[in-house]
């Protein structure tokens, strides 16, 4: 037999990854990159990874606590069998990062140096000073050299995926892929295509993502089948420093490290942040929540930074929203070893040393929860099932999604830290995968000519066409750029149903808008104007996914807030009313949990160019879902409340349901 | 924030020194660009791509430039900003203004092919990552526990070297790195061709940035096993020996690596190296 081929899309932390591991399983690897695979994302990633570690199991942290915190963290959304094969890998993951030689913190002794990060009280985060993805990826891009240099690895940089190419019977065969230098359009046959093509913040104008998150190449799987999910899940970071261009990331590690986050209680105090004494200031995160402080998890601490600049009037500057990120109290040395990345980053680019004036930030678009439908087989004992050709492979057959582009590990809201372990384990889980998925499909031959020469020669005249359009006076970037006004009013922090239907006829007109564009280079090198127009044609299928789903969704859950829909705390002064309250907020929950715990599935039409939405169960059925009660008034009783109803189904809750209780022996302390 | 002159510009004007392809006449073009509070050239250039009109009033088409991240890690963004080489994105428009108020100037790097205005081919660089074998060549990826422990100290020793973005500006600022552009031949297939340009570059300056990579995994506990192979690399032709210790690329390093510590540590391995193996003839 001649030796298999995958195609992978992407070098971040997760096409790396899979590719590498491919590669030592002996299967020849393309990889395919709009940029030089190390200059990825994967780079802008600061604080951290997370895993279960020596220094946290004394405290009595396990691998089940950090799967529960990630899935309460997420609200519940997420499968739970893949997330708890995760949480199991992650020490292994970080053992193999630290033997490629990435250059993790150390403790006096010599062992991984580790930090908090948000929705865990314990230390979990290993880190290579604040540039910790940027050293994961580069371990990751020094093994496939080492594969390239052997000949196993095929690097094709530079070159935008532009198709999966199915056959008849609906099996991914291969793609096609244009050179953004030559513009040359090629096929690609492939016995299994990889998409590990990251998130799609650029349709949302400015974020905290990288230019080559446009989205395009899980919008063109979408297109031809692939089913989307989650799309309405999107992280806001609540710690972001605005620029013009972008909106450049804060480190949560800020936080983890001790950065306090406050407003002057008097509205635009202008005096200099250092001059206002301790008591005029409002640590509003550590006031209401006590027990997380500056570490609630990241769709918690972008509400309340949100509200108390819009809501509560208190932003430090009136010209523009945001609040302090202080870490002026801590001692310079200790900011530099294990902050100095992100501190350079502020220091040269807002021309201040936060060490010695508090930064000023908000919240900004980061990640994308949902993402490409990928499927898992479970064990009996609800982990994963190593190698079965179902892990992280999509609705289409060979087509697998990994990394951020898959909606698998965060639910309704990402933990931090979780996503370059999330990325690196779906990336290496996957291989074996792969290998599996050859060995059980059914035979089918060599990828016939013809298919490939039609699929090439159908994006060719589609390349073509949009160079020749005479018609239409649009401007590529303009409508981008009211594309992503649009998409950061209507689907970030808040969401309100007349805003988001009102969105949704905004995005069809832009989309008919962006079929007028006109081309300001009609020339065939090096042509970033068409690439770009067809990034934007194919941000439209993505924005009404996410726009649809938030639409639909009618309830509050994690990062999706519709304030209508939201379950307000209770306050009563006499302990029955109290209990009442419980009792009937605790129905509520149920009810909404029947209603509402499902995975929204977005389906594209390509002839009608709409989105249609189903429903899909989760499973939860290791950990039973529960509220979210992070700050809320009056989470006593209703935990309390919650804890009786629990106890009483006891018997009804099958496999290990320690998980709750767990959480909650760990909540108490 | 930023100190801003007290009566900021209307316009910035901005001259890009253009290519149309590789081989082509470079030529001038200039813009003018609405100010807006908080620019780098990153949306200077942006502005230019949505309305690519010169400064004449002449329709063009928009400059091309590579870029990704624009908070300086990944390395993209590298070109030639009013005469120094830098990343272009934390190049802020007021303190280049400050620099020279009548304009900026952007040009592609000098040192590298160039593939369309300040587009240039720096396949090079990551091709000297391979000579010096700029990794830890792991037994396998399966779970083998831990890695080797570590000092605190030495791991602030190798983070610096760490944080290398392959940005290429020591390259282009180093006397002894020469421009290499190849053209393919039409007889030639794309591997042929691909072949021929490494076995060029490989007989070329190495560069700083490679060197400091080898001396980042010979530091490695694990990588220092194979120390010998790399400290070979580099006293190959094209290898340390040929830095002529100008000292640019320290300077210009947007990370402030420590290169040339890296190269005066590479130059005594490199002695030792030759020593040892004169010995072992």
């Amino acid at each position: 037999m001649a030796q298999q081929k995958v195609v992978v899309i992407g070098g971040g932390l997760a096409g790396l990854a899979a590719a590498m591991k491919l590669a030592e399983l002996g299967v020849a690897v393309d990889l395919v990159s709009l940029t030089p695979v190390k200059r990825s994302h994967s780079v802008c990633a600061q604080g951290g990874i997370n895993s279960v570690n020596d220094q946290t199991r004394p405290l009595g942290d396990d691998e089940w606590i950090h799967f529960d915190d990630t899935v309460y963290g997420g609200d519940f959304l997420q499968h739970q069998p893949p997330v708890k094969e995760m949480a199991y890998w992650a020490p292994k993951i970080i053992d193999l990062m630290d033997r490629l030689g990435v250059t993790f913190n150390r403790t006096p002794e010599g062992f991984l140096d580790r930090r908090r990060f948000g929705g865990t009280l314990f230390k979990r985060t290993a880190f290579a000073g604040a540039t910790t993805g940027q050293q994961l990826l580069y371990a990751l891009d020094e093994q496939v050299r080492r594969y390239e240099v052997a000949g196993l690895i095929k690097k094709y940089e530079y070159w935008d995926f532009l198709a999966p190419i199915l056959d008849a019977g609906g099996q991914c065969r291969g793609c096609v892929i244009q050179d953004l230098v030559s513009m040359e359009i090629r096929p690609l046959a492939a016995d299994a295509v990889i998409v590990a093509s990251g998130g799609p913040g650029l349709i949302y104008g400015r974020s905290t993502m990288s230019m080559a998150c446009n989205g395009s190449a899980a919008s063109r799987c979408f297109q031809v089948g692939v089913k989307y999910a989650n799309g309405e899940f999107i992280q806001v970071h609540p710690t972001a420093v605005p620029g013009s261009d972008k909106l450049r990331l804060m480190s949560e590690s800020a936080r983890g490290e001790g950065g306090r986050v406050w407003v002057p209680r008097t509205p635009q105090d202008s005096r200099p942040a250092a001059q206002i004494p301790e008591s005029e200031r409002y640590y509003f995160l550590e006031d209401r929540y006590p027990e997380y402080g500056n570490l609630v998890p990241r769709d918690i601490a972008t509400r309340e930074i949100f509200n108390v600049c819009t809501k509560e009037g208190l932003s430090v500057e009136s010209e523009r929203l945001c609040v302090y990120l202080d870490l002026t109290h801590l001692p310079r040395e200790m900011l530099d070893t294990k902050l100095g990345g992100i501190l350079e980053i502020y220091e040269k680019f807002q021309g201040v040393d936060p060490r010695e004036v508090p930064m000023k930030i908000f919240p900004a678009v980061h990640y994308s929860m949902g993402g490409l439908w990928v499927d898992y087989e479970r064990t009996a004992d609800g982990g994963l099932t190593a190698a079965s050709p179902r892990n992280q492979q999509t609705n289409v057959p060979g087509l697998f999604a990994i990394g951020e582009c898959d909606y698998q590990y965060h639910g309704g809201n990402r933990l931090g830290a979780n996503s370059l372990l999330s990325c690196i384990f779906s990336g290496l889980y996957v291989a074996p995968s792969v290998v599996s998925y050859f060995q059980t499909r059914e035979a089918t031959g060599e990828v016939p000519p013809a298919l490939l020469e039609q699929e090439g020669r159908r994006h060719q005249e589609r390349h073509d066409a949009l160079l020749k359009r005479r018609s239409g006076k649009e401007n590529p970037y303009l409508v981008h750029q009211e594309l992503g006004n649009l998409m950061t009013r209507a689907a970030t922090v808040v969401r309100d149903n007349d805003d988001l239907r009102s969105a949704i006829e905004t995005v069809h007109q832009l989309r008919d808008r962006a079929d007028r564009c006109a081309l300001s280079d009609t020339g065939n090198w090096t042509n970033q104007n068409v690439v770009f127009t067809k990034s934007l044609i194919d941000m439209f299928p993505l924005a009404l996914s996410i726009l649809q789903g938030a639409l639909a969704r009618d309830e509050c859950r994690g990062a999706h807030y519709k304030p209508a829909f939201a379950m307000p705390g209770i306050e009563a002064d006499s302990p029955e009313e109290k209990r009442r309250l419980a009792e009937a907020w605790c129905d509520r929950f149920e009810e909404n949990t029947k209603k509402w715990l499902k995975s929204t599935i977005a389906e594209y039409d390509s002839s009608s160019r709409e989105v249609r939405l189903s429903y899909e169960p989760v499973d939860t059925t290791l950990i039973p879902p529960r509220p979210r009660l992070y700050g809320l008034v009056g989470a006593e009783v209703i935990e309390e409340v919650w804890k009786e109803r629990l106890a009483s189904r006891a018997g009804d809750v099958s496999g290990n349901g320690s998980g709750a209780g767990t959480k909650e022996t760990v909540a108490a302390s | 924030m930023i100190s801003r002159s007290k009566t900021s510009p209307e316009h910035v004007e901005v001259r890009v020194l253009r290519q149309a392809a590789p081989q082509q006449r470079s030529y001038w073009e200039r813009f003018r660009v609405a100010y807006e509070p908080d620019m780098n050239v990153i949306s200077v250039l942006q502005r230019i791509a949505a309305r690519p009109r010169t400064a004449d009033g002449q329709d063009v088409t928009p400059v091309a430039w590579d870029c990704n991240c624009l908070e300086e890690v990944c390395g993209a963004c590298t070109m030639v900003v009013n005469g120094r080489v830098r990343q272009s994105c934390s190049a802020l428009v007021d303190r280049l203004l400050e620099e020279n108020p009548a304009e900026i100037e952007l040009r592609p790097m000098t040192k590298f092919p160039v593939l369309r205005d300040l587009m240039v081919d720096r396949s090079r660089l990551f091709r000297a990552l391979e000579k010096v074998k700029a990794w830890v060549p792991v037994d396998s990826y399966h779970d083998m526990g831990a890695g080797p422990r570590q000092s605190p100290e030495a791991q602030q020793e190798s983070y610096p070297y760490s944080q290398c973005m392959s940005c290429g500006c020591c390259l282009d600022a180093c006397p002894q790195y020469r421009k290499i552009e190849l053209i393919q031949r039409d007889d030639e297939t794309d591997e042929q061709f691909a072949a021929r340009q490494a076995a060029t570059y490989d007989r070329n300056f190495v560069g700083p940035h490679a060197i400091a990579q080898a001396i980042l995994f010979n530091q490695n506990p694990t990588g220092q096993m194979n120390a010998d192979e790399r400290v070979e690399a580099l006293t190959a032709p094209g290898g340390v020996q040929v830095c002529g210790n100008a000292q640019n690329c320290v300077s210009v390093c947007p990370k402030e690596i420590p290169l040339t510590t890296a190269i005066a540590q590479a130059g005594r391995a490199a002695t030792v190296h030759s020593i040892k193996r004169w010995f072992d003839r």
